[in-house]
């Protein structure tokens, strides 16, 4: 077996039959570690590298572990029947996979040697030679863009987003892999319409990219901070109606000439 | 590319089936007593004649004077009963069971049922007659007395054929589509000039003949009662356009089915009519129609080219057929009730798949067929698709829709492995490609086949218990006596033990289901059914008698994910890690991992201990039995045990369980479910055909899990055990993928009777256009691998809530929101909140 293969990594999950990141059927396997701590974050478990304790539904339970890129392809490969029929694959997503380049770039290498198709949910916070390093091996690029105010994208995730933006259109130009701009929905950050309006117009301009999701905020992730210890910094907030995403879809719409969903 | 073209737009709904629907559920299903009276008077008067003219003359009385009536809004018609939804009761199998439960039926929990004085008293006298002359009485007297022991010990559970009419039949619809009873009575007539008295076989060809020929005239007769009241209804009808309606059914009445159907309507009038009466002449369930796409179309076709059918007329007599078919219905015993809850008939219909040469055949119809389920939203029929590697994608995608709607229909059938697996069996290539699925899960070809589709359940759990009790049960030697579980040595020798078991168990369930055959020949053949099946009247005999071309009898099996679980725990646990010993865990099941005994449990053991008692010489007396009972109870509730129950539960906990997609276990379990599907395949039935086995529970899991033990994959005590093949509710922790892979590692093809896999969604999964193609290719997926069946239950909205309210009955409730999936009764109440608000509002995400 080659090298590559052998490269260890730290996931907090795998998850098969995903069918809301990226087309067709997919397995997701979460790479643990985050360049930002977004308050609404779904997955707290993700954002710290080391290996964590989190209370699940009474237990403890270890969040992290190291494997190796062979071992994570061999629970890979079981869908293949599945990615076949419907044209999925292998999605990565984190936390930030960039915050692991050596191995997102070796796991998404091997699923392409082997015929399976790829994706990457990332904010492409990360210097652009190390994103340029992966994207021979990445098909469908799932990039998010939160805010396109520095300061109230400093305040809710705790970076300020240039470098993103400055990617993002990096990736564009790249043509190398298809792009989706992902923008998550959230009630008190960015549910205006004047806000996604602008996050629209920037994917519009960046040019090469094939749609918009819009990910309405949801509370799923809620019970994990209390599992971490952790404060849920969004208190009450409530997930978006269906009338307003709708409504933001049109917006978005509007201002990107893209086509839009609500939803991944 | 198939052979015909289609249309895949939506037609709509008419109000009428609106009202037809609320018409057909407005009150409890009665039960009414005319045939039992009827039937009753007519055998009186034909004690000294031939069986198989009795049962004609016997139908015949009964199609001349049962109340018959035409429904409001009706177009297709013909009820059984004059109450919606009622049912008639059929003494000739067995009646004491109804007669017990006169005054429990209308209040039972599972498929209650209205049943008036007057009815109770008629069918009571009706039943006076049938002492002793019953299907079920005769079987028993057919049954070795070990195969009645292990009957009354729940091993297996013959109990539908046992008790009732056989049904699970798909007869020649085509046929009398296209020459009508007076065709099929030429063709008897013919056969019957052709006989000569000195014929080997005369006494009974001939008598069998003249029985499918009263049969006939009895049903043009039925046809033309219904003409004459649909005359006499249109007489008084003051709205011209129901008169007109009624002028028209009256007009098809009188044509059909006596004749071949000269249209689409006069088809379906004709299909009705076969399909009602069928189940008018005996009691049985699962009469299926098959491929009404296949054999309907030829009559759409010509219409349609002729300009006189529009395809929305054509959908709305198909939607009123598929109302129809929940205007029959059959009241079984309570326990049976609860085995096949939901007022449940199984009448299978199937739409597209492959013609006899091997080229596809989905029409306008087959896409039709999914918009009538999709308009009437019922139970009935048990709708089908057929799949295969040429089914038009936008067939599967329509059939998707009416899955999303959460109906539970329709289910998918692979032709990649049940046409190979019924080759196997013996079917020409060409029959085989024509299959239809009988009931749940099985396939044949219809109108060649008696297939005894649904012979017993047989619950592979019991067996298991027997290897550590040495075959005893209840203080009873049921099983076989193999070696006490201490001192076993090696896994093979407590497989074997298991092995060992399940045969001498296979062997009693084939006495059973044999000696029910026998009754059903002997006591009620049934004419009018075998004239719809090949070769019976070129044989001369019923169907009953073994007159179909093909014979199987399929018995199923159930708890194969139970019992993988459970062999494979004992091997690893005991034999590999010695981390437990089998004394440990026959103590743990006997006190049920110190989690409480059932009142089965505390009889069984105290019975069990009064025996050994007895035999080690001591007078054992009720007070005796009284203290041992206490004993029992108390050191079933020590720490002691308690602690070792936890143990050992924890222990089961860490092994891997089937329906993960390891490739170890899973080749575990396909092993473990040959202990069935093969030494089944082995017996032969007195139609001169074979076993096979089919792997599918119905909804018995759940009844017949209450009548089995503590079992080593640490399930407890009277919980239901695992739904068809698919894994134990709640062990399979890697989504739907991981356990379709699982399970269609299993031999899907010896299980020739069919697999039933059944797969939960939260209605997300489906959203969309892109929600469909993704659910499509997981069933496409699947069938890759050869599975052979799967239908999904979408989670509704209701059941969402009833979860809240009941967390216990739904501890493992999957729901997939956002790409996150998470067991629904353990998330905090607010967030139940909006997982039910999104399945509400059905949002794309």
């Amino acid at each position: 077996m080659e090298d590559y293969r052998q490269i260890k990594g730290r996931i907090f999950d795998i998850q098969k039959f995903s069918i809301h990141d990226g087309d067709g059927i997919r397995t997701i396997v979460f790479l643990k570690g985050c360049v930002l701590r977004c308050r609404w974050c779904c997955n707290p478990e993700s954002q710290e590298y080391a290996i964590q304790s989190m209370t699940v539904a009474g237990e403890e339970k270890t969040v992290g572990r190291d494997v190796t890129v062979e071992e994570v392809m061999r629970t890979v490969e079981q869908d293949r029947p599945y990615y076949y029929r419907s044209g999925g694959g292998l999605t990565l997503s984190g936390g930030e996979s960039l915050c692991q380049p050596d191995f997102a770039r070796a796991l998404l290498r091997a699923a392409k040697e082997s015929g399976i198709g790829t994706a990457m949910e990332s904010m492409g916070c990360a210097p652009y030679d190390v994103i340029e390093s992966i994207l021979p091996y990445l098909d469908h690029y799932l990039l998010d863009i939160k805010h396109m105010d520095a300061a109230k994208h400093k305040e809710y995730t705790g970076r300020s987003n240039e470098l993103m933006l400055e990617n993002a259109g990096k990736i564009a130009r790249s043509g190398q892999t298809r792009l989706s701009i992902r923008i998550p929905v959230i009630p008190t950050f960015n549910d205006s319409a004047g806000e996604i309006r602008e996050i629209a117009a920037y994917a519009r301009k960046l040019g090469n990219v094939e749609k918009i999701h819009l990910l309405p905020y949801h509370r799923l992730g809620r019970d994990k901070y209390d599992g971490l210890g952790r404060e849920y910094r969004m208190g009450d907030v409530l997930p978006p109606t269906a009338e307003r995403m709708q409504e933001l879809k049109a917006a978005a719409e509007a201002a990107s000439g893209l086509p839009c969903r609500i939803g991944g | 590319m198939g052979l015909y073209q289609y249309e895949v737009a939506d037609i709509k709904k008419t109000e009428r089936i609106d009202r037809l629907v609320s018409h057909l559920f407005a009150r409890m299903p009665e039960i009414e007593s005319a045939r039992a009276r009827l039937i009753t008077e007519s055998y009186r008067t034909t004690e000294q004649e031939p069986v198989i003219i009795r049962r004609a003359k016997a139908f015949v009385h009964i199609l001349e004077h049962i109340p018959i009536i035409i429904r409001e809004d009706e177009l297709v018609v013909g009820s059984s009963t004059i109450a919606p939804r009622g049912c008639q009761t059929y003494p000739e199998f067995s009646y004491e069971w109804l007669e017990a439960e006169f005054d429990t039926v209308a209040t039972r929990s599972a498929d209650p049922f209205y049943i008036s004085e007057e009815a109770k008293r008629e069918i009571r006298e009706a039943d006076r007659y049938w002492k002793g002359k019953t299907t079920s009485e005769l079987a028993t007297s057919y049954m070795a007395p070990e195969t009645l022991t292990a009957m009354e010990h729940n091993m297996f559970t013959p109990g539908n054929y046992f008790y009732n009419g056989v049904g699970h039949v798909t007869v020649q619809y085509e046929k009398v589509l296209a020459v009508g009873m007076e065709g099929i009575r030429a063709e008897a007539e013919g056969l019957l000039a052709q006989c000569r008295a000195g014929d080997g076989d005369y006494a009974r060809k001939s008598r069998f003949l003249q029985a499918v020929i009263l049969s006939c005239n009895g049903v043009i007769a039925y046809a033309n009662r219904y003409a004459r009241l649909a005359e006499q209804t249109a007489e008084k009808c003051r709205d011209a356009d129901r008169k007109a309606e009624l002028m028209r059914i009256a007009g098809n009445c009188r044509r059909v089915p006596a004749k071949g159907a000269g249209n689409f309507y006069e088809a379906c009038q004709s299909f009705w009519f076969i399909q009602q009466l069928l189940q008018l002449e005996s009691s049985g369930h699962s009469i299926s129609p098959g491929r009404f796409d296949q054999y309907m179309y030829p009559y759409y076709e010509k219409d349609r080219k002729e300009g006189t059918l529009s395809r929305e007329f054509a959908q709305e007599l198909m939607d009123c057929i598929w109302v129809k078919l929940n205007d029959l219905n059959k009241c079984r015993d309570a326990v049976s009730a609860e085995g096949f809850a939901g007022y449940s008939l199984f009448q299978n219909l199937i739409a597209g798949g492959q013609n006899g040469d091997g080229v596809d055949v989905t029409n306008d119809l087959s896409f039709m067929c999914i918009q009538a389920s999709m308009h009437v939203r019922l139970p009935q029929p048990s709708f089908s698709v057929r799949v295969w590697n040429g089914s038009p994608h936008e067939f599967l995608i329509k059939a998707a829709e009416l899955t999303r709607t959460g109906v539970g229909l329709p289910a998918y059938y692979n032709d990649e492995v049940i046409i190979p697996a019924l080759v196997s069996r013996g079917l020409t290539l060409k029959d085989a490609r024509e299959y239809n699925i009988i009931g749940c899960v099985e396939p044949q070809k219809a109108g060649k086949t008696e297939g005894w589709h649904d012979a017993a359940f047989f619950n592979m759990c019991r067996p298991l218990e027997l290897v550590f009790s040495q075959g005893m049960d209840r203080g009873v030697q049921v099983g076989v006596k193999t070696k006490p579980v201490e001192e076993m040595r090696e896994f093979t020798e407590f497989y074997d033990a298991y092995k060992e078991q399940m045969n001498y168990m296979i062997g009693l369930l084939v006495n059973a289901d044999n000696a029910i055959d026998v009754a059903h020949a002997e006591r009620c053949p049934l004419p009018f059914l075998s004239c719809m099946v090949d070769d019976c009247m070129k044989r001369g005999k019923s169907v009953q008698e073994g007159g179909a071309v093909y014979n199987f009898t399929g018995p199923q099996g159930f708890g194969v994910a139970n019992m993988a679980d459970s062999l494979y725990a004992v091997k690893t646990l005991v034999f590999e890690e010695h981390k437990a010993t089998l004394r440990e865990f026959k103590e743990a099941l006997a006190t049920n991992y110190g989690k409480g005994l059932t009142k089965e449990m505390i009889g069984d053991m105290t019975a069990r201990i009064a025996a050994g008692l007895k035999e080690a010489g001591q007078e054992i007396g009720e007070k005796e039995v009284a203290v041992i009972m206490k004993t029992v109870m108390e050191v079933s509730e020590m720490p002691a045990v308690k602690e070792k129950g936890e143990r050992l539960l924890k222990l089961i906990a860490e092994v891997p369980k089937f329906g993960n997609d390891i490739p170890e276990v899973d080749a575990f379990a396909r092993d473990v479910a040959y202990t069935y599907t093969r030494p089944l395949q082995e017996y032969r039935n007195p139609r001169g055909g074979i076993f096979q086995a089919g792997l599918y529970p119905v909804s018995a899991n759940v009844p017949l899990g209450a009548q089995t033990g503590a079992t080593p994959d640490g399930r407890l005590a009277g919980t239901p055990v695992a739904d068809g093949v698919s894994p134990s509710a709640g062990k399979d922790v890697n989504g739907p993928t991981a356990a379709a892979n699982s399970v269609a590692r299993l031999d899907h093809f010896i299980a020739s009777n069919g697999t039933l896999f059944n797969q939960k969604f939260h209605p997300s999964a489906l959203s969309g256009r892109e929600g469909l193609e993704k659910f499509v290719a997981l069933i496409r997926a699947y069938f890759d691998q050869k599975g052979s069946h799967m239908q999904f239950n979408v989670v509704s909205r209701e059941t969402l809530l009833d979860a809240q309210k009941y967390p216990e009955k739904y501890k493992h409730l999957v729901v997939r929101v956002a790409g996150y999936s998470a067991l629904f009764t353990t998330l905090s109440r607010s967030l139940q909140d909006d997982i039910i608000n999104r399945t509400e509002q059905g949002f794309n995400y």
